[in-house]
């Protein structure tokens, strides 16, 4: 009975041991693979802690801070609409009373530029309002577009740009429709700009403000003070060029930014830009020295020079309670080649010859949170024009040597970041005839994501 | 000719790799950078500390100094929003773009604080990521200190000694400072204070303040006479032991409350350079600890 029992039990335990040797070898394997997990897992316990640095004092808050604020950073669900770029838009309306007819306004002494200037209509009216949206696209380009909505109807493009982010060495390319870095007031938006519309000069000379379709470059020096050069090529369009349906480029801009700041309270930025184009057939509607209509049409080179300075000064840079701006800009521009007398009509062309200035000065005061003062005043001067003797000057009443000028006041309320409202008078004498006394009503506002003003 | 020859000289004579250059956006981050970065670390700030950190103008100077810059430090969490992303793409710096290793964002490194639960203009000036007003509590220094440090050596391998060392050193001598701020602190606990601007969540839970007044009926929106007047009705059951405003807030709601609630008001530095005596980390909570206590007096 014994040895049955011996022999059952050898056999139990043979039969047992079998798969325990197998076990035994899978254990050991399993017994590795941890031990090499834990390994792992220390090496990389140990790389955070030496990323922490020892915080031994609260070593409740580093260990209870991590994790929170990686669970804060993953709490977003996924969805498609998390890449969408951000949206921002802004609204404009206007309550205008003019003492002269909108409809006949235009600036004497200059070939008129086409853009959009002068002061709205009359009565309440809708200003532009601007639709913009913008991302970064990848890690190397962002890219931004402006729609422009117009009050009675239609949207136009007014940027489309994509810019790169940071090229390295200071530079930065650009392509697309945008607003040219000439100037100081020419790259801002109209929402950002502190008097209802734009100086004089800017509608003058570049029909309110020069946009382009192109490329631009520009460069940062490796300097502490801000050194910057810049230059676009495009292929024209608007006012001061035209279209020239060529493969080349038909305007070039070059400029330069010199910027800085003075103790704590001074900041600064001057310039100096060249605005170069060759237009074709640049027509403008005028009538002649019998007052009958006609459209004349200007052929050449146009070269503009501007020099731009802002300062700004805030109490200790801090600007939220008190600050005051003060900024002008200097126009010069020559336009040479042959003006042609009624295209429809006789069709005379001679040569034509002007070189034409203006300049604006302004400054705004925040005398307190919220509320700002300014006053800006506009003089152009039509300066010299000379045509070709079988052109007729009285037959271009339009170009008649004037110096317009417009004195401006405004008083806004911001009640925040988002939202503007303007009181503006102005005296605008750009006509010989008539004084335009204008008194707007504005309101301005900024709805959704909202991008980094520039200085 | 001499001339020339002596500044070719001066010029072969620079050390073999030059300093980190560090663009700080503000004053604490500053302070916090130059303390492990020692003389291996050339630190630009963007703003003093009498400046609004919310409303900054992209100044032509920060522009040029973003350019020449290895490692841009910002608070983050919608702080500098306003102005550093026009900066770091007008800079042409790839260095210091969003994402890169020489972007850092403190705020990253600390559990914010009232998170908004709804985002609405209507509400004033909410961030988003939460409150963004981090460097009020002295111990969040710990936390962005050891990540900072981490990102210097990281960027700048051949002073990673120097920089862990000073850090050390620092982070010794911070956690000596606020045990002594915690202990003299101590008969602040539990005391109801009343705030201009939601600016102090930290400051608060680490003294163990309770806010019990905001002057501010949003925030970032100036409070009238007449808001003031109900928060005052408001306060009679509880009313608060002073008024709290940072050294770059305007004064006049804060000496308005004041008055009419018989307490003191307390202007703290908010940062490095916000005070006479806050010229560094160690003097700012130095200064805001002793003007606290000051007004329990």
């Amino acid at each position: 009975m014994n040895r049955i029992a011996l022999i059952a039990r050898a056999a139990a335990g043979a039969l047992i041991s079998l798969p325990a040797a197998a076990a035994e070898a899978d254990l050991t394997a399993l017994r590795e693979e941890i031990a090499q997990l834990r390994q792992a897992y220390e090496s990389r316990i140990a790389a955070l802690e030496t990323r922490l640095a020892a915080p031994a004092a609260k070593p409740g808050d580093a260990a209870g801070a991590a994790p929170q604020a990686a669970v804060a950073a993953t709490r977003k669900p996924a969805s498609e609409a998390a890449f969408n770029p951000a949206i921002s838009l802004v609204l404009a309306g206007t309550y205008a009373r003019l003492s002269q007819d909108p409809e006949k306004y235009a600036i004497a002494g200059f070939l008129p530029s086409g853009g959009e200037i002068g002061p709205p209509r009359r009565s309440f009216g809708l200003g532009e309002s601007e639709l913009g949206i913008a991302a970064n696209i990848d890690p190397t380009l962002r890219g931004r577009l402006t729609f422009a909505l117009a009050p009675e109807g239609g949207a136009t493009v007014e940027e489309a740009f994509i810019q790169t982010l940071g090229l390295g060495h200071g530079a930065t390319l650009k392509a697309g429709r945008f607003l040219s870095g000439i100037g100081y007031l020419n790259g801002q938006h109209a929402h950002a700009w502190d008097f209802a519309d734009a100086p004089l000069a800017y509608q003058a000379m570049l029909g309110g403000r020069l946009k382009n379709d192109g490329v631009q470059l520009k460069w940062l020096a490796p300097t502490d003070l801000l050194v910057e050069l810049g230059a676009e090529a495009a292929s024209g369009g608007a006012f001061p060029s035209t279209d020239r349906n060529r493969n080349g480029a038909t305007l070039g801009a070059l400029f330069a930014h010199v910027g800085g700041d003075v103790g704590l309270s001074h900041s600064w930025r001057t310039g100096l830009s060249l605005l170069g184009t060759a237009p074709r057939d640049r027509q403008y509607e005028d009538a002649d020295s019998a007052g009958v209509p006609v459209t004349n049409a200007f052929s050449g080179r146009s070269r503009t020079w501007i020099a731009d300075f802002v300062w700004k000064w805030a109490p200790a840079g801090n600007a939220s309670v008190r600050n005051l701006i003060v900024q002008g800009e200097y126009f010069q521009r020559r336009e040479t080649g042959s003006l042609a007398f009624d295209v429809t009509g006789a069709n005379r062309a001679d040569a034509y010859a002007a070189r034409q200035s203006g300049f604006y000065a302004q400054t705004v005061y925040q005398f307190m949170p919220h509320w700002r003062v300014g006053y800006r005043y506009d003089r152009l001067d039509a300066g010299t024009v000379s045509f070709g003797s079988t052109l007729n000057p009285a037959d271009f009443p339009l170009l008649a040597a004037y110096k317009p000028q417009r004195n401006t006041v405004m008083a806004d309320y911001s009640p925040s970041e988002y939202s503007r409202w303007r009181l503006q008078l102005a005296r605008d004498q750009s006509r010989p005839q008539a004084t335009d006394n204008q008194f707007w009503l504005q309101y301005v506002v900024s709805l959704g994501a909202h991008g980094a003003h520039a200085f | 000719m001499k001339i020339l020859l002596l500044l070719l000289a001066s010029l072969l004579a620079l050390p073999a790799q030059a300093a980190l250059k560090i663009f700080a956006t503000v004053p604490e981050w500053g302070a916090l950078a130059k303390e492990i970065g020692g003389d291996r670390a050339e630190v630009f700030v963007a703003t003093s500390g009498l400046q609004d950190p919310h409303h900054i103008q992209a100044r032509p100077a920060l522009i040029a100094r973003a350019r020449a810059a290895g490692l841009l430090v910002a608070t983050g969490a919608e702080l500098e929003i306003g102005w550093l992303p026009l900066v770091q793409r007008e800079s042409g710096n790839a260095l210091i773009q969003a994402g890169q290793p020489g972007y850092f964002e403190a705020a990253r490194h600390v559990a914010l604080r009232e998170l908004p639960t709804r985002l609405d203009r209507a509400d004033g000036d909410v961030h988003a990521g939460g409150n963004p007003h981090i460097q009020t509590d002295p111990r969040n220094f710990l936390l962005v200190g050891a990540a900072l440090a981490a990102r210097m050596a990281e960027l700048s391998p051949a002073d990673a000694a120097t920089y862990r060392a000073n850090w050390q050193a620092f982070a010794a001598r911070w956690r000596a400072a606020i045990a002594r701020w915690e202990s003299q602190a101590a008969p602040l606990r539990g005391l109801p204070i009343a705030v201009q601007h939601k600016a102090f969540p930290y400051l608060e839970d680490w003294l163990g303040l309770k806010t019990v007044t905001v002057l501010e009926p949003k925030p970032g929106v100036e409070p009238s006479v007449a808001h003031l007047g109900k928060l005052l009705a408001q306060a009679a059951d509880n009313p608060p032991r002073l008024v709290l405003r940072a050294a770059y807030q305007s004064p006049q709601a804060a000496e308005w409350f004041a008055r009419a609630a018989r307490v003191p008001v307390v202007v703290v530095p908010f940062t490095v350079g916000g005070s006479e005596r806050a010229r560094d980390l160690f003097g700012l909570f130095d200064d805001t600890v002793g003007r606290l206590l000051a007004a329990l007096q």
